[in-house]
């Protein structure tokens, strides 16, 4: 992967000054490249990563991953169901993936009705979903590389040579 | 009780007080610290712990674990196409700092001569004095920092027995390419001169491939090649190094090895043999985060008007801090009492290095713009604006 992808990946908040002084290369030159990246949509987009369990007045938000098994649509395999299944906005992530179910399917709502609701109304009588298990997440540790704690202490001795 | 001459004078009190005072402060940023920011990757820990587990807990052979000596063997011949025999040519060592001892204690007679480069790495003068022998400093710092066949052959005479070489270089991040290095290893093999090779960051060079030294013509047999664990991998409190040389002065070395030291924690030796397997990924991912943050600090310290050459390994810059006008000491003593940013005073590695500061950038980019930021305002406090 290209430096520039690697450091943003690490920190979308890294200034064009400082990518252009890490690679070595004009800051003209990064501020080009990022937008061809941006326009191809290698780069979707910029967020921070939140541990929501910090949050005090956060609204209680329940997650739940799905595995949905399809029927397969003629021509059009899995896609055309995995679109519609997707489109739903309480759907945060959607994957194919091989095994015994076809599609997992990453669900959030404010609390455990939404999502079973979503479940039993909108998912389950889709036409070509044969079936689905529901797990309820319970706890988050580790998210997208990220640990979902506090960082920990410096364990190094101040000097040293 | 009288305590041995040669210990009574050794550690310069200074550089002692300093340190005093930056593990006596709170909330400072330290850019002195000379090792990795980064845990030991988990894999390796893993294997500590799982070793623990099976109970692992005897000693191993003097010279170590076998299964660690063959994975050193794999890992020179594979990176360097070099071959040590992992039966009699390779000694785990606790560090390269013991390595270093006993080498020194295998080799020195009462009245050796050993060449040391300076700035270097602390330890080389005293150890060398307390194996009896005669340390012969070569300042590098109107040379780049660099010894070259000229400087070497000012400072050989009948007495010198062996050169202490480390690159790249504790504190000044120089290293050197094959071209260089074959010029001093021809002086060498000439006035049969022993090759002392410290590459404990040899794995962490930027600009070009690291050379070995005992990988040069000739080399091999009068070399003793010393690595370790602790800066590639980011193992340092494990105390895993190895030395590699000709078998007969791996078995004069062994022979201190297991009085003094008897063999190196099996804990750490299971680690270490874990690291080889699955950890070169783990060193590539952090060498090119450090090669990262190498590039902004050198180009951020120049723009402040540190001067400093673009290292080309290990984790740490050397820049002049002369136009300040301050001494090494006077500059890190006030930038860390106004500013809270520890560095350490150049002149802790050598006297040639009045003027200069050893800034390492094993620290997190935040930290370090944080640093950069604040070393910003120590330097215009200074400076009377036009």
């Amino acid at each position: 992967m290209d430096e520039i992808l690697e450091i943003l990946e690490k920190d979308g908040r890294a200034s064009i000054e400082d990518i252009a002084k890490m690679t070595r290369k004009k800051p003209n030159e990064i501020k080009r490249a990022i937008k061809k990246y941006e326009k191809e949509g290698a780069i979707l987009k910029y967020k921070a990563v939140i541990n929501k369990d910090l949050i005090k007045d956060n609204e209680s938000e329940v997650r739940a991953l799905i595995e949905v098994n399809i029927v397969p649509q003629k021509d059009l395999g899995f896609d055309k169901i995995a679109e519609r299944i997707y489109s739903f906005p309480e759907v945060s992530s959607c994957y194919l993936i091989s095994g015994t179910y076809d599609l997992l399917v990453v669900v959030e709502g404010k609390n455990l009705h939404t999502v079973s609701n979503f479940v039993a109304e909108k998912l389950s009588c889709l036409e070509n979903v044969r079936g689905t298990a529901t797990h309820f997440l319970l706890k988050k540790y580790k998210e997208d590389g990220v640990v979902l704690k506090h960082k920990s202490e410096n364990k190094r001795i101040a000097i040293s040579y | 009780m009288k305590i041995s001459k040669v210990v009574e004078k050794m550690q310069p009190s200074g550089i002692r007080a300093f340190f005093d005072l930056v593990l006596g402060m709170k909330d400072v940023i330290s850019l002195g610290i000379g090792e990795p920011d980064f845990v030991t990757p988990w894999q390796i820990r893993e294997a500590g712990i799982y070793s623990l587990e099976q109970g692992f807990t005897s000693y191993t052979s003097n010279k170590g674990l076998y299964k660690l000596r063959l994975g050193i063997h794999r890992y020179l011949k594979n990176k360097f196409g070099v071959e040590y025999c992992p039966d009699e040519e390779i000694l785990i060592t606790v560090g390269v700092s013991e390595g270093l001892d006993l080498v020194l204690r295998a080799t020195i007679n009462p009245g050796d001569k050993i060449l040391i480069p300076v700035p270097s790495y602390v330890s080389y003068g005293p150890v060398t004095e307390l194996a009896g022998g005669v340390p012969v400093y070569i300042d590098t710092s109107r040379n780049g920092f660099k010894i070259t066949p000229e400087l070497l052959k000012k400072h050989i005479d009948k007495k010198i027995k062996a050169i202490v070489l480390n690159y790249p270089t504790n504190p000044t991040g120089v290293s050197y390419r094959r071209k260089e290095l074959e010029d001093i290893n021809r002086v060498l093999l000439k006035h049969k001169i022993l090759c002392i090779s410290d590459e404990v960051y040899g794995d962490l060079t930027y600009d070009f491939r690291h050379v070995a030294f005992p990988a040069l013509p000739g080399a091999k047999k009068n070399t003793v090649y010393f690595n370790g664990f602790s800066k590639s991998y980011a193992m340092t409190g494990w105390r895993v190094g190895f030395a590699c040389g000709p078998k007969d002065i791996i078995a004069a070395m062994t022979k201190i090895h297991q009085y003094t030291i008897m063999c190196v924690p099996i804990t750490s030796q299971m680690a270490a043999a874990e690291a080889l397997v699955s950890g070169r990924r783990s060193v590539e991912l952090m060498k090119r985060e450090y090669n990262r943050r190498r590039l902004l600090m050198t180009s951020e310290l120049n723009s402040l008007g540190l001067k400093c050459s673009t290292p080309q390994g290990a984790f740490y810059i050397f820049p002049s801090i002369k136009s300040t006008g301050l001494s090494s000491m006077d500059f890190s003593r006030k930038l860390l009492e106004e500013e809270k940013v520890a560095v350490v005073p150049g002149t802790a590695f050598g006297a040639c290095c009045e003027g200069y500061i050893r800034i390492s950038y094993a620290s997190s980019l935040d930290n370090l713009k944080e640093a950069l930021s604040r070393i910003k305002r120590f330097l215009e406090k200074r400076t009377p604006r036009a």
